[in-house]
């Protein structure tokens, strides 16, 4: 699935790296625990996350995350949208819960981690 | 290959500059590989434990032919009981640390499922020395 197309099903706002909105996504995770997201195996995943802050952008860089939506409104920082710039990881806002994100995706055909 | 980082406890903001720095180098070094993914896993957590838990820290990497070999080093209230430390779930991370999305006991653990060699020690009251290895080639 195409981020562009995450971006219509969660009815998100994507804040930064709309140049990598043609990329395919197959997989999520769900977490505010970012030790949890590290210990993943996966490539290419998307992150649905209710903890907005730097360290899931530096998560995201090292389990090369692709794409983190922030659930339950949370608000994404201009420090947060620089790191994501520098490495090419698309920031999107969403107004929904982490469970009705998920849900969506779920629904859309993004397959579990496990 | 040598490099060298510098860590401050307390300063979240900075968390992850050595792993970054150490990704970006790795890349253009071997490309795309698990052995990438793996180490900066493990010298992100370890960061993420020298500005959770220490004063100040250095982070020591050298890169050959063979292995990379990761020294993170802090000053700090060290480690009471080693193994302790490393049980899943265990961490005597403060509020703070939770709020930023780690605390919950699984660092330690990650590191050591994240590298080919793996040493801790530790004196209380002075700091931590973490020795992380990852070979390049596997036989």
């Amino acid at each position: 699935m195409k981020i562009k197309d995450i971006v219509r099903v969660i009815e998100g706002k994507v804040i930064c790296g709309h140049d990598l909105l043609e990329s395919e996504i197959h997989k999520g995770f769900a977490s505010d625990l970012m030790s949890d997201v590290l210990t993943l195996d996966t490539d290419g995943l998307i992150l649905i996350t209710g903890l907005a802050n730097t360290q899931t952008i530096r998560t995201a860089e090292m389990s090369d995350i692709s794409c983190i939506v922030y659930a339950r409104d949370k608000k994404i920082s201009e420090d947060m949208i620089n790191l994501a710039i520098e490495s090419k990881i698309v920031l999107i806002e969403c107004s929904s819960s982490v469970f009705k994100t998920s849900g969506l995706l779920y629904n859309a055909g993004i397959k579990p981690v496990f | 290959m040598y490099f060298e980082f510098d860590i401050e406890g307390g300063d979240f903001s900075k968390a992850g500059l050595a792993s970054s720095q150490l990704k970006k180098i790795l890349k253009q070094l071997i490309g795309d590989h698990k052995i990438v993914k793996r180490t900066v896993v493990a010298l992100y957590e370890a960061e993420v434990n020298v500005v959770a838990h220490a004063y100040s820290g250095k982070v020591i990497i050298n890169i050959d032919t063979e292995k990379i070999t990761i020294n993170v080093i802090d000053k700090g209230p060290g480690i009471h009981d080693i193994n302790l430390a490393m049980q899943e779930g265990y961490s005597t991370a403060s509020e703070k640390v939770r709020e930023m999305g780690f605390g919950a006991g699984m660092g330690l653990s990650n590191i050591k499922n994240n590298s080919d060699e793996f040493s801790l020690t530790s004196e209380v009251g002075v700091g931590t020395k973490l020795v992380i290895i990852a070979y390049l080639k596997k036989e």
